[in-house]
């Protein structure tokens, strides 16, 4: 129908509006079928899928979770070996950070960013594409050393000497450095992405103080991965070299330092608390203002600590050190600094406050997260200022007060709001509504189940339990608490558990949501839900932080693109004013052959310097693929 | 949702150059990210000097010539460098075609003295933790020098096919010259540190 009025250069001026919607969704469709699948560039399809796919590693680190807890419930359990159990505790920290936290922040931006900023697809959709691959091909190659018995065992952060030549015996810390190859090339591509698409496809009208909050939060994280990310990739890197090829780096006989692993890996790891952190911060932002029923207390504040936290989070790291023997002046910066975080996140805290006080919350299963979160995360960043002091450090490093510690941060801080968040986007992404209920259920059982896990272990810390031990002896006084806390875990697990179960019934038989089921004022409610392949049919044009609450009558739009090629407006870094018709490229195979490309090299680095050679001449050729000019609309000009 | 046209933006152009191109801002982010992988392997090299008694550790000092006659070559190729990316911009093709060409032996010419800079380093990469952090660092540029080859080449092959006539290959072409710029002036703090800080 649609061929016979669509020619070259046809315009969405011209047409009817069902015509736009046709023509739109010719041009921008993704096709059914296998191979369309695995050629698709659409945001929204990668982004379900890197959702989906670090959802899976959540269930799986749960799982991991659940057996350490089943080992420690009682005294000279004989459940899991040492041995295996060392890998289980490697495996659940490296796959929760670098295969769930991370990516499951950055596959939200996938998805909602684009749509937030009033635009069609992601800045470099088949990067995009490149690196949802190369995220899976990484957490397939650590899986699946797991279950072969080689998976890394040294922990999440790999210390040398014991991840080193020396004491490293075998391939697994290779698996664990090289995973890390993996995960944060795919991060650092999402994070280039987010940063262009921010800078370049704000609707027009966006200045800089009408980005919506969750968006600011994920530029400045993404600026975060661009600059930490680079320090642990040089990290592994050195570590497969000293491995593989007899380098020094970390040996001290040969002037190297042990030390230096330490700090390549803190100037990466103490961002990456943020990089998890600051998206949960932009997503309570986002609830907040939707369930409190008025625009954000303190916009300019807020932004403001999203990037006082961002740059304050790079002078952190040694805190992470003080029991190294540092020399004692470095050592009060670092709790100075250390504790200066505290103040963006004191302004924070009171901003949403303030903005409940003054609003009519409703009190929908998003909002409990919310008021999970604060409640939560506070305790956690007490025990942050208590641990940034260096003689309390010192007493309780290596115990389970700092297990405590951060998963109050990590789970209270980034995982409550992200299930928070999950409730109010799933009718975006599905088209159906989660169960309320089942929701109150859901968090009843997660928050209780949370608290009474993981408070006692402060307990347990103050009381000399060390991190990572299989086991311990029945006349330590640590019985009653640890089976406490496994009990508890399972509470924990049973929310998790309903939650899982409520997203997987609701996706098929939830109500149907309608485009803004929230009544929320940012632009991806502007559009059906789920969103169409084009994401708008006609461009949205802003004049405040709030758009559908601002035009309530009719949203303001800007129309001239063609309808026959793929077609998005780039604007200006500041003002967002138009400045060019820009093509975004269309579905192509060849991100998936240099993934795959990629992952062949890359693995076979772990046995032979020679793979760097050899491996990238058929990365070149798909990368050559990928990047030469075919016969479409997309490529004329 | 009811809609209201209240913007035309039938006129503005297919696409646009520097900061007007998505690719622009694309390349500085990698630039960035390569950037900050180069000032730390730099640093690891201050931090390795610092804890050592001498230094250059157990080595004589790198021979001078060959990371000279690399330096000298790419400060010198900055200059066509520039006059490609200004033909681009003036969207002349023709000369763009002769400097893509010039720009392609550009880059294969440091590659010569640099295949003589390792053997010039007077130290192997298993010798100790000095020879690690100056083979990582030249190891590292040379991957760039080749990185950027690759992609010079390809483009130079592009500008004489039919696609060499679009705009869009112009702005591909500048961003290719910003990015020659970065691996010269990527090189130049590597070439300081590893020739003339051991003779300070």
């Amino acid at each position: 129908m649609t061929e016979s009025v669509i020619g070259p250069d046809t315009r969405d001026a011209e047409l009817e509006r069902p015509l736009v919607d046709a023509a739109l969704e010719n041009t921008w469709a993704t096709a059914s079928g296998f191979w369309s699948a695995l050629a698709t560039v659409d945001h929204k399809i990668i982004g379900r899928r890197y959702i989906l796919t670090a959802f899976a590693f959540l269930a799986l680190g749960g799982v991991l979770a659940i057996l350490m807890r089943l080992q420690l419930a009682r005294p000279e359990a004989r459940l899991i070996g040492p041995d295996r159990y060392n890998q289980i505790f490697t495996m659940h920290g490296a796959n929760m950070m670098f295969l769930f936290a991370v990516p499951v922040m950055e596959a939200m931006a996938v998805y909602l960013v684009p749509l937030m900023v009033g635009t069609r697809n992601i800045a470099f959709p088949r990067l995009n594409a490149f690196s949802y691959w190369i995220y899976l091909a990484g957490g397939l190659l650590l899986w699946v050393s797991f279950v072969l018995d080689m998976g890394p065992d040294v922990g999440w952060f790999a210390y040398v000497p014991l991840s080193g030549p020396q004491y490293g015996a075998g391939k697994r810390a290779d698996i664990w450095a090289q995973m890390i190859t993996f995960t944060e090339l795919s991060a650092l591509a999402v994070a280039v992405e987010i940063v262009v698409t921010v800078f370049k496809q704000r609707a027009p009208g966006m200045t800089l103080d009408r980005i919506p909050l969750f968006v600011w939060s994920m530029l400045v994280t993404a600026f975060l991965v661009i600059l930490a990310m680079p320090s642990i990739m040089v990290a592994s890197t050195s570590l497969i070299l000293d491995r593989l090829v007899g380098t020094h780096f970390f040996n001290p006989a040969e002037g190297g330092d042990v030390l230096l692993w330490q700090h390549l890996f803190w100037f990466f790891g103490h961002p990456e608390v943020y990089i998890i952190f600051l998206p949960a911060v932009g997503m309570v932002s986002t609830l907040i203002v939707t369930f409190a029923r008025r625009p954000v207390f303190g916009y300019l504040a807020l932004v403001m600590a999203l990037i006082a936290t961002g740059i304050l989070s790079f002078g952190l790291w040694v805190h992470h050190m003080f029991v190294t023997g540092l020399p004692r002046l470095g050592e009060s910066f670092f709790t100075a600094s250390s504790m200066a975080i505290a103040i963006p996140a004191g302004v924070q805290i009171f901003c949403w406050i303030a903005t409940l006080w003054d609003g009519k919350p409703v009190w929908k299963t998003p909002l409990l997260f919310v008021i999970g979160f604060i409640f939560t995360f506070v305790i956690g960043g007490l025990s942050g200022v208590m641990v940034a002091s260096v003689p309390f450090d010192a007493q309780v490093h290596d115990t389970y007060f700092v297990v405590a510690h951060f998963h109050y941060v990590l789970i209270g801080g980034s995982v409550f709001p992200l299930i928070g968040g999950i409730y109010y986007w799933f009718p975006k992404i599905t088209g159906r509504m989660m169960s309320e209920p089942v929701g109150h259920w859901v968090f009843g059982l997660i928050f209780i189940g949370f608290n009474l896990t993981f408070f006692p272990m402060h307990i347990l810390g103050l009381q000399g339990m060390p991190r990572r031990i299989y086991t311990y002896q029945p006349d330590m006084p640590w019985h009653g608490l640890n089976l406490f806390v496994s009990a508890s875990a399972a509470v924990l697990a049973a929310g998790f558990l309903l939650f899982f179960i409520d997203a997987l019934r609701s996706a098929r038989a939830g109500l149907p949501a309608g485009a803004n089921p929230w009544d929320a004022p940012t632009l991806e409610w502007a559009t059906s839900s789920p969103p169409p392949s084009f994401n708008f049919a006609r461009i949205p044009v802003v004049y405040g932080a709030y758009p559908l609450w601002e035009q309530r009558e009719a949203l303001s739009v800007a129309d001239g693109l063609r309808v026959d090629r793929r077609e998005l407006v780039v604007t200006s870094l500041v003002a967002a004013e138009p400045e060019a018709r820009e093509s975004s490229p269309r579905n192509s195979i060849w991100p998936l052959w240099a993934a795959i490309t990629t992952t062949v090299m890359l693995i076979w680095s772990i046995f032979s310097p020679w793979a760097v050679v050899w491996g990238s001449i058929p990365v070149a050729i798909a990368l050559i693929g990928w990047f030469w000019p075919k016969r479409v609309p997309e490529d004329e000009a | 949702m009811r809609e209201r046209v209240v913007a035309d933006l039938s006129r503005l152009p297919l696409h646009g150059l520097r900061s007007a191109s998505v690719t622009w801002w694309g390349t500085l982010a990698f630039m960035l990210i390569e950037g900050t992988g180069f000032a730390l392997v730099i640093a690891i090299y201050f931090y390795l000097m610092s804890l050592a008694a001498i230094w250059p550790l157990n080595a004589p000092p790198p021979d001078l010539l060959p990371g000279t006659v690399v330096t000298i070559i790419l400060v010198i190729s900055l200059i066509p460098n520039y006059l490609v990316s200004s033909w681009a911009e003036q969207q002349d093709l023709r000369k763009v075609r002769i400097g893509m060409v010039v720009m392609s032996a550009l880059g294969i010419a440091p590659l010569i003295p640099r295949a003589f800079e390792f053997a010039a380093l007077n130290v192997k990469w298993d010798t100790n933790a000095y020879g690690s952090v100056v083979w990582t660092l030249l190891g590292l540029h040379t991957t760039h020098i080749i990185t950027d080859l690759v992609d010079t080449l390809v483009l130079t092959a592009l500008v004489f096919t039919r696609h060499g006539r679009n705009p869009r290959r112009f702005g591909d072409v500048q961003d290719n010259c910003m990015y020659w710029n970065f691996v010269v002036a990527a090189w130049l703090p590597i070439y300081g540190c590893i020739y003339w800080i051991v003779r300070l």
